[in-house]
């Protein structure tokens, strides 16, 4: 936080110091990235991932097998020989997912989870297999998993809570809903990616540098994009369309430099250590540690300091606080770097939270950031963060009931439902009319 | 939007508005005592026990007032008693904590407020809404009611409504031509000044021949060469056979074409009265002036300076 | 290299179905945002419905062509009033984010592998174009001339695509001059105006959003009907295309989406051809073929930017009439 602030006093050497060093971080990927991928093909797919599923020597049918990386997702069932397979378009990293649900009682995925990364080597086709063993799954208590995912579900809620100030903030004070955003949160976790994995530096340093670029670019897109356009007095509708633009063209120039695969963070594979019934990883601790400390920091600069009192005046009503002698634009500037530094470290947690670090991360989180903000009331930071941590619990403690892949539908549910019946937010005001 | 473009400039020599023709005033609206929630000979509009809260602060509290039918009835009272958001609840704009309203002897509380527009009570905004991106005329054409093409199935067979639409562009026209707007119908809403948007906007209420018009304050930001042909058009409505009830600022204004003025202040009515004699009504100086001395030093020079004024007008006048 | 197919690719974009289908799609989002000034990010998911719905109607119930198509219609006005019961009586932006989540769940229901019976699960679903073809009067052979040279089923499918887009363009262009229409733009300027002046409203955005999701539906049901439905088509990404391509056209023409799809397909095939036989012809080479596929997509979001920043009314939007709700 602090050297996010500081940064913004010295900004030309910044930015320059940031696009050379952004050029080099892409540049990297790309050469170490580009033998990993194949032509692109139509939708005869000529890749295959295969596997067998056997327990004891025996094979079991009808469990089912997910597939999902490069945008793509597919999943099947195995056969009587307990065989499956699934044709991909891409030479890639792909996400495989045995559905423990679909094994015959007493039996679990033993060894290395139920899923596992699959990357392609020299061969057309790969085979992905699961380690069986007797399991304990179905011994693990109602209240034992419940309270697993609810601090799963603080977890993500917290980090999510990280986004979603930003785009509170942003909304507050600009009146913007920035698309974009996802995008900031994705740059967070790539240039973390690029800085540990690509240049060997420690996570804590790449982290570090990370949030700081994010911050960074967080300012140079208010410099050049956003302060032009309120200066120019575009309404707050086509710039959200604008953020629409910016969300894809980033998005995809992610894309073209790092390529459709998913790639890892170092420590994201640790082992869960237990606490009772909680296991946890110490990157999970370690996360939820730095999303309570880092938003306490938040609130303390909302409520205590002089510019986060301003930031609130503003986001209250901006012409009575320009006419009070805040300066707005320093303001809006400085909503811009934290939330962008802010998005940038959510992007890292995230990318150890799903896990995985690919082009389109920020955009499949993008959604419940967005459900965030509305539920806690659109403008206001701390709704921002209740609304985070409701639908960071929902979405996994909704995993008890529904099927995995539908744990983010039960959270969108609740966002519409909520506007029925409460539609200024849990923590909104009523507006007054006239 | 620039609604409020036109100039208000207070360093300006401010000529009085007065109208063309001396207004016939209207006598012998109400029975008993001129005292506020006084009884009229014939309401059209009858409010009881309206309320409206916003979080701890109440912005409407009006006990019983009635509005006189066939006349010019001015709301006045300082900035923030209430008076907008009073026509915002009447209007159906807004919805009150409790109370109810009669209009015509028709309840009107809980009514939405398309439909209280369709029962001939139809009002204009403080900022004004014209239709900017719509021709003069389509704006026109957009006030007149019950038109058979505005059905989306029947939208799709111009020969129902072709003729229908004929006649409403007649009589658009021939009100454009009384509000002096008639060259300018081919024009965007939004190439227009601020005055005359606003007669675009009080010429739009009247092609659905309404009973009551309710006008926010209809000379706010209008240029004084406007002003003048404002208050002839007022007067001509009720000449027409309407009622008029307005909110106002300007009290020479008022106290030219209104035939009766109610009083409101922090929420309540606190005088009514014919408007010579309410302007003499301790609990109406108390009101502006009581605001001026409460008020935060240098909070809100504008409005305070604003108030100044109106009751040096009202003092001055009446000597 | 070869420019001639590169303008042959490009030229047979013109009139594909494809083509067809964004520019009803746009159409229908021009009803809600250009002429109503309702933000439906949700256009992904009335088209979604629609393929479903005819694909799962044929496939599933074994429904005639005009049985699915009228299935498709009516879940979409299901859909339309389930958006706009909660969300048209508040702030423009609240309609955003809940058409953009209602539509991202539509999308996962049809994702998810608890319905793989019925919807496919991500594999989605194909087999459903028999019926379609089976009401096609051309013999077989091939017709039409140059790049626009086709068997008689693809032949069929534009006749019928491009006829819909022509009907309903027609629909859209009459009923905007109605008084209807007129209502509509008022609603888009200042609905507390219009509800001023005696219209509901509410009713009002109603029949919009239920209008311009049904050509959103009907625009699925040609997408759908050239290759297989699969939900990963169905992404928030679709209606962000279908808004760059009414954009460009201008938002609040009837001519805008259609002469925008076009224009959009055309030099999107052509710029992807070019780019695609320039990295083959090593002219470009720090570049692999598939970040040349991406590079289009970087465009499309810095030419939404730029069209926004620089000409908001679009190609064939009245410079005056700037289209948007304030």
């Amino acid at each position: 936080m602090k050297s996010t602030l500081t940064a913004q006093r010295y900004i030309p050497r910044m930015l320059a110091i940031l696009f050379v060093t952004l050029l080099t971080a892409l540049t990297m990927a790309t050469f170490s990235v580009s033998s990993a991928q194949a032509d692109e093909v139509g939708t005869e797919y000529d890749f295959t991932l295969s596997g067998n599923v056997k327990f004891n020597g025996e094979a079991l049918d009808g469990v089912a097998v997910a597939v999902d990386g490069n945008g793509y997702q597919a999943d099947t069932v195995t056969d009587a020989e307990g065989k499956w397979s699934i044709g991909v378009p891409e030479k890639g990293t792909y996400e495989v997912t045995l559905d423990e649900e679909t094994l015959p009682k007493g039996v679990v995925v033993a060894k290395g989870g139920n899923v596992i990364d699959a990357e392609f080597g020299l061969t057309d086709r790969r085979s992905v297999n699961f380690f069986l063993g007797e399991g304990t799954r179905n011994t693990v208590s109602f209240f034992d998993q419940f309270v697993n995912r609810f601090v799963n579900g603080l977890n993500f809620g917290l980090l999510l809570a990280l986004a979603a100030i930003g785009v509170s903030l942003i909304f507050g004070t600009t009146g913007l809903s920035n698309f974009a955003h996802a995008e900031l949160i994705t740059f967070g976790a790539l240039m973390t990616l690029v800085f540990s994995v690509q240049l060997g530096l420690p996570i804590w340093l790449a982290i570090l540098i990370a949030i700081v670029l994010s911050g960074a670019l967080g300012y140079s897109l208010d410099a050049v994009l956003w302060k032009p356009l309120r200066r120019k007095g575009v309404a707050v509708i086509p710039l959200m369309i604008v953020s629409i633009g910016l969300s894809l063209a980033l998005r995809y120039l992610y894309q073209y430099f790092f390529g459709g695969s998913t790639s890892q963070l170092p420590g994201a594979g640790m082992a869960d250590l237990k606490f009772g019934a909680i296991s946890l990883s110490p990157i999970d601790l370690a996360s939820m540690g730095i999303s309570i400390v880092v938003l306490l920091a938040v609130a303390y600069f909302l409520l205590r300091t002089r510019i986060g009192k301003a930031t609130r005046a503003v986001s209250d009503n901006p012409s009575l606080a320009s006419a009070s002698g805040i300066d707005v634009d320093n303001v809006i500037r400085i909503v811009w770097v934290v939330g962008a530094a802010l998005a940038g470290l959510s992007g890292v947690l995230w990318a150890y939270f799903r896990p995985g670090v690919s082009w389109d991360m920020g955009f499949q989180m993008l959604l419940l950031v967005f459900a965030a903000v509305t539920l806690g009331g659109l403008g206001t930071a701390f709704g921002a963060l209740v609304g985070s941590l409701i639908v960071g619990l929902f979405v996994e403690l909704s995993t008890l009931w529904l099927p995995s892949d539908m744990k983010v539908v039960g959270a969108l549910v609740i966002l519409i439902l909520v506007l029925l019946f409460r539609p200024q937010g849990i923590l909104g005001r009523k507006e007054r009319i006239g | 939007m620039s609604a409020n473009a036109g100039p208000l400039d207070p360093a300006a020599p401010l000529e009085p508005p007065v109208p063309t023709n001396k207004p016939v005033k209207t006598t012998g609206l109400h029975v008993g005592e001129a005292e506020p929630g006084c009884a009229k000979v014939d309401p059209i509009l009858i409010v009881d026990n309206v309320r409206r809260t916003f979080g701890g602060l109440t912005a409407v509290d009006v006990a019983h007032v009635e509005v006189p039918r066939g006349a010019i009835t001015a709301l006045i009272g300082p900035n923030g008693a209430g008076k907008t958001t009073l026509f915002n609840l009447l209007t159906g704009f807004d919805k009150p904590d409790d109370g109810k309203w009669t209009f015509d002897g028709r309840s009107l509380a809980g009514v939405p407020a398309y439909r209280v527009a369709r029962m001939g009570q139809i009002r204009t905004f403080q900022l004004t809404k014209a239709l900017g991106l719509l021709t003069v005329m389509d704006n026109m054409l957009l006030g007149a009611k019950g038109q058979t093409g505005e059905n989306i199935f029947r939208a799709l067979m111009p020969f129902l409504w072709r003729n229908q639409e004929e006649e409403n562009r007649a009589k658009a026209l021939d009100l454009l031509t009384r509000f002096k707007l008639d060259t300018k119908k081919d024009d965007y809403a939004a190439s227009l000044s601020g005055g005359q948007r606003k007669l675009l906007e009080m010429a739009r209420a009247l092609m659905s021949d309404p009973t009551l018009v309710m006008l926010d304050e209809p000379m706010a930001g209008v240029n004084p060469a406007l002003t003048q042909s404002l208050l002839d058009h007022i007067l001509n409505l009720k000449s027409q056979g309407m009622t008029v009830l307005f909110v106002e600022h300007d009290m020479h204004m008022v106290r030219h074409i209104a035939d009766w003025v109610i009083v409101m202040a922090e929420g309540k009515v606190v005088a009514e009265g014919d408007p010579h004699e309410v302007m003499k009504n301790p609990a109406v100086i108390d009101a502006y002036l009581g605001q001026h001395h409460d008020e935060d030093i240098g909070e809100d020079l504008g409005t305070e300076t604003e108030h100044v004024s109106a009751i040096k007008e009202l003092l001055d006048d009446e000597r | 290299m070869d420019w001639g197919a590169i303008f042959n690719n490009a030229a047979v974009e013109l009139i594909s179905p494809t083509t067809a289908a964004y520019a009803l799609a746009a159409l229908g989002l021009a009803v809600h945002f250009g002429y109503t000034g309702l933000l439906n990010f949700g256009q992904a998911g009335f088209m979604a419905l629609g393929a479903y719905g005819y694909a799962i109607s044929i496939l599933t119930f074994g429904f005639p062509v005009w049985g699915a198509f009228l299935v498709g219609v009516g879940a979409s006005v299901l859909f339309a009033l389930i958006l706009g019961i909660p969300t048209l009586r508040l702030r423009a932006d609240y309609l955003a984010i809940v058409t953009i989540a209602a539509a991202e769940i539509v999308r996962l229901l049809f994702t998810t592998n608890t319905f793989a019976s019925v919807t496919g699960s991500a594999n989605g679903l194909s087999g459903y174009k028999n019926e379609f073809a089976a009401l096609n009067p051309l013999a077989d052979g091939t017709y039409g001339f140059g790049p626009f040279t086709n068997n008689a089923y693809d032949t069929w499918l534009r006749i019928v695509a491009w006829s819909i887009v022509i009907v309903a363009a027609l629909l859209i262009w009459q009923i905007m001059r109605s008084p209807w229409g007129r209502v509509i733009k008022g609603i888009r300027e200042d609905e507390d105006a219009v509800r001023a002046l005696g219209k509901n409203v509410y009713a009002y955005k109603m029949q919009s959003l239920i209008l311009g999701g049904v050509l959103g539906t009907i625009a699925g049901m040609i997408f759908a009907l050239p290759r297989a439905v699969v939900p990963s088509n169905y992404q928030t990404t679709l209606t962000f295309f279908i808004y760059a391509i009414l954009l460009l056209g201008g938002a609040a023409t009837v001519l805008g989406p259609i002469i925008g799809s076009m224009l959009f397909w055309v030099l999107l095939s052509f710029f992807s051809g070019f780019v695609a036989r320039a990295v083959e012809a090593g002219w470009l080479p720090f570049m692999s073929a598939i970040q040349g596929g991406q590079l289009r997509f970087i465009l499309v979001g810095v030419a939404i930017m730029l069209i926004v920043i620089f000409r908001p009314q679009g190609i064939f939007g009245n410079k005056k009439e700037l289209a948007f709700v304030r």
